[in-house]
C-alpha cells in the first residue's frame, strides 16, 4: 500500500526541515499520543514527555521511515515502544490487571435504565439531529465530546481516540495498546456508549 | 426475542456488520418494533461520526513551543536534503539519541 499523496508531501516536507509541516502533524496526532502514552503510566507528565521524546524520535529517525505503512502507524508504534520502556525503567509500569475490572466491566448502559425485563425504564431522548455535522457545530457539544474523552478510563480513551478520532485500523490499534482484538472491541464499545450518555443532557429533550 | 438491554451491548458489532445472521435478524427485528432502540442506534451512530470528524484540540503554548524548541535544535544539528547546503552541525550539539 503506498501512502496517500497529501501524507507523502507531508514527510518530504518534514525531512526538509519544515517547521509547518511538523506542527501540522503534532497537531493532527497530540491527543491520541498523550491518550496511547497515558495507557502505559499513569502519570500524566511523564506521559508527555514520552510524547516530546517520540516526536523527536520520529523527526531524527525519519530517513528509516519506509513509506510502505501509514506515517500515523509508524508513530504510534514508535511511541508504544518508548512508553513501554520509559515506564518499565520508572517502575511505574500500570499492570493491565488493574484496570480490567474498572474498564471491562459493567454494562455500556448503566442498569438502571432499564427495567427487569431488560427493557428501557429511562429510554434515550430523541436528539434534534443525528448527524455528525449538526452535532458538531455546537461548540458546547464538541467541548462535552472533548471532555467525555478526558474523562474515560486510560485504555478505553486511547482505543476510542486511536480507532474513531485518528481511524486506525482494529489489529493495529490492538497491537500498540498490546491488547487482544476482543478486549479492543469491548473497550470500544463501552467508550462510544460513554460518550453518548455524555450527550444525553445536551442532545436529548427534542 | 431481544431485550432492549442486550441490543444495547450488540450495537458496535450491527453498525460493523459483526453479528451473525440469526442475530442481525433478530437486532432488526427488535429496532424495528421499538423507538427507543432506534433512538439509541441513530445516536450511537451519529456520536462515532461525529468522533470521526472532530476538530484537534487546540495544543497548549507551552508544549508548541518546546516541540518547535527541540525541533529547530534538531534541524540545526542535521544537515538535511532541502536545507541550505553545508549547514554547520549545531555547536551545542544537542544531538539525541
Amino acid at each position: 500500500m503506498n501512502l496517500p499523496a497529501t501524507e507523502d508531501a507531508l514527510v518530504d516536507r518534514l525531512a526538509a526541515g519544515d517547521e509547518r509541516a511538523f506542527l501540522e502533524l503534532v497537531g493532527r496526532h497530540q491527543r491520541a499520543m498523550l491518550a496511547v502514552a497515558s495507557t502505559f503510566t499513569g502519570n500524566r507528565a511523564l506521559a508527555e514527555e514520552i510524547v516530546q521524546e517520540t516526536w523527536m524520535a520520529v523527526v531524527t529517525g525519519l530517513d528509516r521511515f519506509e513509506r510502505r505503512s501509514s506515517l500515523k502507524t509508524w508513530i504510534f508504534r514508535i511511541l508504544a515502544n518508548r512508553a513501554r520502556t520509559r515506564a518499565t525503567r520508572e517502575a511505574r509500569t500500570v499492570p493491565f490487571s488493574a484496570f480490567d475490572e474498572a474498564e471491562d466491566g459493567g454494562p455500556a448502559v448503566p442498569t438502571s435504565r432499564f427495567d427487569g425485563r431488560g427493557m428501557w425504564a429511562e429510554p434515550p431522548q430523541r436528539w434534534a439531529d443525528t448527524s455528525a455535522a449538526g452535532l458538531l457545530e455546537r461548540a458546547e457539544v464538541r467541548r462535552e465530546i472533548d471532555a467525555a474523552i478526558e474523562r474515560l478510563p486510560p485504555r478505553q480513551r486511547a482505543i476510542l481516540v486511536l480507532r474513531d478520532v485518528e481511524g486506525v485500523e482494529a489489529a493495529e490499534a490492538a497491537e500498540v495498546l498490546g491488547i487482544s482484538a476482543v478486549n479492543q472491541r469491548v473497550l470500544l464499545h463501552r467508550a462510544r456508549a460513554a460518550v453518548r450518555l455524555a450527550l444525553e443532557p445536551l442532545l436529548g429533550g427534542a | 426475542m431481544l431485550t432492549c438491554r442486550e441490543l444495547t451491548e450488540l450495537v458496535d458489532d450491527f453498525i460493523d456488520g459483526r453479528l451473525s445472521f440469526w442475530e442481525r435478524a433478530k437486532f432488526q427485528m427488535h429496532v424495528g418494533m421499538c423507538t427507543d432502540c432506534r433512538d439509541y442506534l441513530a445516536q450511537l451512530r451519529a456520536t462515532r461520526q461525529a468522533l470521526g470528524s472532530l476538530p484537534e484540540p487546540p495544543m497548549s503554548d507551552d508544549v508548541r513551543e518546546e516541540l518547535l524548541e527541540r525541533f529547530r535544535t534538531w534541524k540545526r544539528a542535521t544537515p538535511c536534503s532541502g536545507s541550505e547546503p553545508g549547514g554547520e552541525p549545531g555547536p551545542d550539539g544537542a544531538t539525541e539519541t
